[in-house]
This record gives C-alpha cells, structure tokens and sequence, in this order.
C-alpha cells in the first residue's frame, strides 16, 4: 500500500476530486455523530490513526502478513467464459481466495495492528454475513487477543457455518434481539458494547460505516484491492485502469477498495451494487441509494432507509451482508453526486447469477458477490470494454441457501 | 432566564430530574405522566422521543421506545401533546432524543416549535458540540432555550470547560461508563470522579445520570451534584400500566425517591 493518496490520477479540471475533509465528510455525508461516552475513544483513533498506519514498521507488519498470512496479492482473472458471454473482458478480482475467504480479512489485520498500538486488549465486532466476524475472531486468535462479535439472532441462523467458524476460533458470538436482528442491531449492540467497555476495547468495524475516522479508515485498509488491480491490469493489458469496476456494497467495504485508486479517475465507472431483495417497491428491500434519504445511521450523516419521523426502517435481503438500512458516506457521496451509478439486484436475479459462475467459471460466489454479477445484466458497456468486477466472497456460507434452490437449476 | 435557569437559581441541591419515555406506557399519558411527577415533587421532567436506534441507552429504554412507537408516538404528536399539557403545569421539561430525529423534522424548525409549544430545553446526545456551536448556538440564545450537553468519567478537563461554556441550564454528568440502566449503586472510582468534577467549579450546575434508581442512590448522588437524573428505574415502575394506573404509581415513584411516606 506505497500508494494510498487518493488524488493519484490526474483529474480533469471541472472534477471535484473524492477527498475526505478534516471532519470526516465526503462533500455533505460523514461526520462523526456519537453520544459522548464514544467520544474520547474516536477522537483519539481520529488523531492517531494516519500517523499509526503509515509508520514504517506498522506497513512492514501490515504488509508482510497481507503476504504471508492472508495470501495477497490475490490474482486477477480473466474470466474467458464470462466474457463471451456478455461480449466484454471481464476480469474477476479474486477476493474470494483470501485467507478466512472474503475480503473483510484485509481491514480486520489492519485494525488489529491498529488496537495493539492503541494499547486495547479486548477487541469487539458486528458481523452480517458473519465474514467480518470471522475475519476478526481469525486475527484475534492470531494476536491473543480475546474477541466478541455481535451478531443478529436471524443472521446467526442463517449463516450458521460462519457462527460455527468463529466459535472454533474461540470468539464469542453475541446474538443482537432487538429490531430486525440483522447486520443494523447487531453494530447498535456493539456500540453499546463499546460505550460499556471504554478503556480496553478496541471496537473493529467492518465496514466503511460508523463515525469518522471509521471509513476513511476501512477504505485505506481496503484500497490494496484497487492497487493491486492497477498493477494487475497493467501486466495483463498493458494499461492500468479498467473501463468499469463492478462491486456489492451493503456498507460497502469492498466496493470502497475496489474503487479506492480509480476514485478521481474519470475514466473509470464505478458500478455499486445494491440489494433489492424482493424487489425495490415490494416493501422487502436495502436498495439504499433508490429507498434512502439523509440522515444519521450509525454515527455518519449517510443515505438510508427511515420513515418521514426518522425512524430508522427494517431493511430486507436474502444476503446478510447486504441487508443494511444504510450505505457507507462515501458511497453516498459518490451516488449522489453521480460519480458511481447504483443498480439495484433481487434476491432471485442474485441466485440465477450465484448459478451461472458456478457453472461458466466454476466459481461459487457468496451471495453478496452474486449481486455484483447480476450487474452485467443491467448495464450497458462496450465490446472493447475491460470489466473488472470485485468477487468478495467465496459461496461456502451459502450452501445451505444454494442447495435449497438446487432443483430450479437442475440440468 | 427559562424555567430550567430559573430553577437553578431558587434551589440548588436536591433537584430531581425524572425521565419517560413519550408514548409508553400508552399513546395518551404524556400529560398525566408529567402533572404527576410535578405533584409526586419532581423539579424537571426529561421527556424522551421514542427512536428506532437509541445507541446511548440499555434494553429497559429500548424496549420502552419500540412500544411507544408501537403505540403510534410521533414527534409532531408529542409536539402537541406538550402544547396541551404546558398551560397545566409550570415544572421545565426538557426533551430528550437523537439527532436524526431532528433533523428529518427539520433542526431550526424544531428548535423553534420546541419553543412555541413550552419546552425549555433539549438534550441531543448525539449532537456534535461543534455544530451546535456553530450552527444553533445564537438560535438558541435567541429562543432562551436550554441545551445540556453530557460529560463522562473519560471526559477530560478541556472538554468539560468547552461544554461549561456552551451548556445553557444543567451540565448532564454520566455516573459511569455505560449505557443508561446499566448499573446499580455507586462505586469508589465514581466517587472520585464526582470529586474531581465538583473541583472544577463549573458555572453550570451539574446533574447525574445513569444508575440512579432510588432515594439512596439519589441521596448520594445529590451529595456531589445538584441534583440527579432517573430514568429507566421510573421506566420499570410504569411498564404494563393501563392509563388510569399511571397516576398514582407515578406520584408513589417520586414519593419514594424522596423518601416522603405515601
């Protein structure tokens, strides 16, 4: 990560560059809107947290283990079936083969650096999908360092392999019962967690979520996808930049690395995709950027979904990772100035995707990344096009889910 | 001078400050909540806007927010049902919520009906010190409506000074680290926490919150502070009411606290 300036393209000059402001804002979302008892532990991860990560010996540590543990660089693959297909090079960036298999692995080894040099001895986490939770139960049990996730009680049904997977790590998974008992209550528990525990824990978010400096953070930790796509690419095709780069985001942690380098680069699209579970207007969604309005999730001001009284609503997917009221403020920033465009997935378009890698590519995605396939179906890009979609997560978790709709996909 | 400074100014220990959840434990009971706490010998009444998310508060709060949404509480209704209650009474109430709340109503055009309907102060723990600082603060001098702002145990003498200053009625002192209803009784360490505070000589009189439940706790909260703050324990005692239950059991919750035989 030698290179994690964002303005490292120049910008045509009528563009106003992505940049982060001193408090936390991406143009008008981010911030940090915490009750006072967060307040000394963010403010102190807020002035410490640049110098932290860019001190020789944390890159050093950093670095080697995203090598050596995680398995980085993760390759970059040419997907030649898949491109046939939709009449494009699509190029799959395999976030998936990291160690623990999603990409959430690259920022929990980031901010379990982070917490040792903060001093904290108790490291606490919200999980969805339960990657993220495992990814830190994972360093944790790496580091020694004793580790509770908080997970929703219907998510903790639901991904039940990943419940399991924490537990050998010897985490302690925290069922959330309040609300949705999804990926929302789950991080509100953590908080309160956080609020309870003030002096020793390290609270390791998962996303480009919370309070600033938490997803400029997240970002930074991610942003070795982008650069390692630059260099990828570079081999491959002899340029370094894609003509799209095609993402899931829920919070939107992988989308936020794998857009990271590209983000001032006009030439660029960058496609978020988002769930639209049983349809935008059914009622049964998290397709954020269409349903959301601004407000307060979490601690950023961001895009999400409430009521006119601001009452924060029940967000819907089959995928656990993307069931999320909100979206980080970076990717507000970005939809909302127009610099991504938003797509919105259901479930079924997401499982008829799930199907068609197993089958083109023999890949089985999470449910997630199948979100991100389905793109290919709703936009529109050119024969001469270099596709670069982001495969965060590998399909094990899902089975369960996979094998129910079995059937419908027998040949 | 609002009501909560003109409390100060005539009393200077003992001030009970008692928080419920609007809409629980039935749609209708803000008023008679409010006019029984007065007679029951509150000084202050914090009333909470239910939210779907309260991130500072513990599982008796929660649950009391997710019934009074149930039960159809909206801002604009407790709105209304202040403006009902405020020619009744003349204790100072004090709204409590989160900022999102605010700001989907519209923040100037809240802080403004606040004023218009009686309510003489707001306490948004999730408000940054600097927006208001920057965005509300004269709004608020102009209205004469109060603001506090809280302080922790972690909270250090810098930023305590900073929210003296800009506190406008009562500084909300948290008893510990943790979220409202979390713990009972007092220990060593917050003793000495009250100590250093009260040290500081602030220009703002102080109230505690959080683990305080009873008159004992009450009793040795006062001791350090001008007073204190009850909210889940008076939340506990209301859970299950029909409407004409909540009366009296409001006016025996007070009474007990301070230690007056019914």
């Amino acid at each position: 990560m030698q290179n994690t300036g964002m303005a490292n393209q120049a910008a045509p000059a009528a563009f106003a560059p992505i940049e982060i402001d001193e408090r936390g804002y991406y143009g008008e979302f981010g911030g940090a809107f915490i009750p006072e008892m967060l307040y000394p532990n963010v403010e102190e991860l807020r002035e410490r947290y640049l110098k932290i990560m860019y001190e020789p010996n944390f890159q050093l540590e950093f670095q080697q283990l995203l090598h050596d543990y995680v398995g980085r660089p993760t390759p970059l693959y040419l997907a030649e079936r898949l491109s046939e297909r939709y009449g494009a090079r699509i190029y799959l960036k395999r976030e998936d083969l990291c160690h623990t298999g999603a990409h959430k692995i690259n920022n929990t080894i980031g901010q379990i650096l982070m917490a040792k040099r903060l001093g904290k001895t108790r490291i606490i986490a919200e999980t969805g999908a339960g990657q993220h939770g495992v990814a830190t139960a994972t360093v944790c049990a790496l580091m020694g360092i004793e580790c509770i996730v908080y997970m929703g009680a219907v998510d903790i049904e639901r991904q039940a392999p990943n419940v399991a997977r924490m537990k050998m790590l010897g985490a302690e998974v925290r069922p959330a019962t309040s609300g949705s008992q999804t990926l929302k209550d789950a991080t509100n528990e953590a908080i309160r967690d956080w609020i309870n525990n003030p002096e020793n824990t390290h609270y390791i978010i998962g996303s480009v979520v919370g309070p600033h400096p938490y997803p400029d953070m997240v970002a930074r930790f991610q942003a070795v996808i982008s650069e390692e796509i630059q260099w990828q690419l570079e081999e491959h095709t002899g340029r370094n930049h894609p003509d799209l780069v095609i993402a899931c985001v829920g919070g939107g942690s992988n989308a936020a690395g794998a857009y990271y380098h590209f983000l001032n680069d006009q030439r660029v699209r960058l496609i978020a995709v988002e769930a639209a579970g049983k349809g935008v207007d059914s009622g049964h969604s998290a397709a954020t950027s269409v349903l959301g309005t601004k407000g307060i999730i979490h601690g950023s001001r961001t895009l999400l979904m409430q009521t006119e009284d601001g009452q924060i609503v029940e967000p819907y997917s089959i995928s656990a990772g993307l069931d999320y009221p909100g979206i980080g403020p970076l990717h507000a920033h970005l939809i909302s100035t127009g610099r991504a465009e938003a797509v919105s997935i259901t479930d079924d378009e997401a499982l008829i995707s799930a199907f068609e890698l197993a089958r083109t590519e023999g890949i089985i995605p999470a449910l997630e990344t199948a979100h991100a396939f389905s793109a290919l179906n709703k936009i529109k890009f050119r024969h001469s096009d270099i596709i670069v979609i982001n495969l965060s997560g590998r399909g094990d978790k899902d089975l369960a889910m996979y094998v129910e709709h079995l059937p419908r996909f027998a040949r | 001078m609002n009501r909560i400074q003109q409390l100060f100014e005539q009393k200077k220990s003992d001030v009970l400050n008692i928080y419920f959840t609007a809409g629980f434990p039935n749609l209708h009971d803000t008023e008679a909540i409010i006019l029984a706490l007065e007679q029951g010998g509150a000084d202050l009444v914090e009333i909470g806007m239910p939210y779907s998310d309260p991130l500072a508060d513990g599982t008796t709060i929660q649950e009391s927010s997710m019934t009074a949404l149930e039960n159809g509480m909206t801002l604009p209704l407790l709105l209304e049902q202040i403006a009902a209650v405020r020619p009744k009474t003349t204790v100072p109430l004090v709204l409590m919520g989160y900022f999102n709340q605010v700001m989907q109503y519209g923040e100037e055009r809240f802080f403004r009906q606040c004023k218009e309907v009686g309510v003489d102060g707001v306490i948004l723990p999730d408000m940054p010190v600097y927006v208001y600082e920057e965005q509300f603060r004269s709004l608020f001098e102009t209205l004469d409506l109060g603001i506090s702002f809280l302080i922790t145990p972690q909270t250090n003498e810098e930023r305590i000074r900073q929210v003296d200053a800009l506190t406008r009625g009562f500084i909300y002192m948290v008893s510990s680290s943790s979220i409202t209803g979390a713990k009972s009784g007092i220990s060593e360490q917050q003793l000495a926490y009250f100590n250093r505070v009260q040290a500081l000589q602030l220009q703002h009189p102080r109230l505690i919150g959080f683990g305080i439940s009873n008159h004992d706790t009450f009793s040795t909260a006062c001791q350090y502070a001008q007073g204190a703050i009850i909210g889940s324990a008076f939340i506990k005692a209301l859970a299950g009411l029909q409407p004409e239950q909540v009366p009296a059991a409001t006016v025996a919750f007070v009474q007990a606290v301070r230690g007056v035989a019914s």
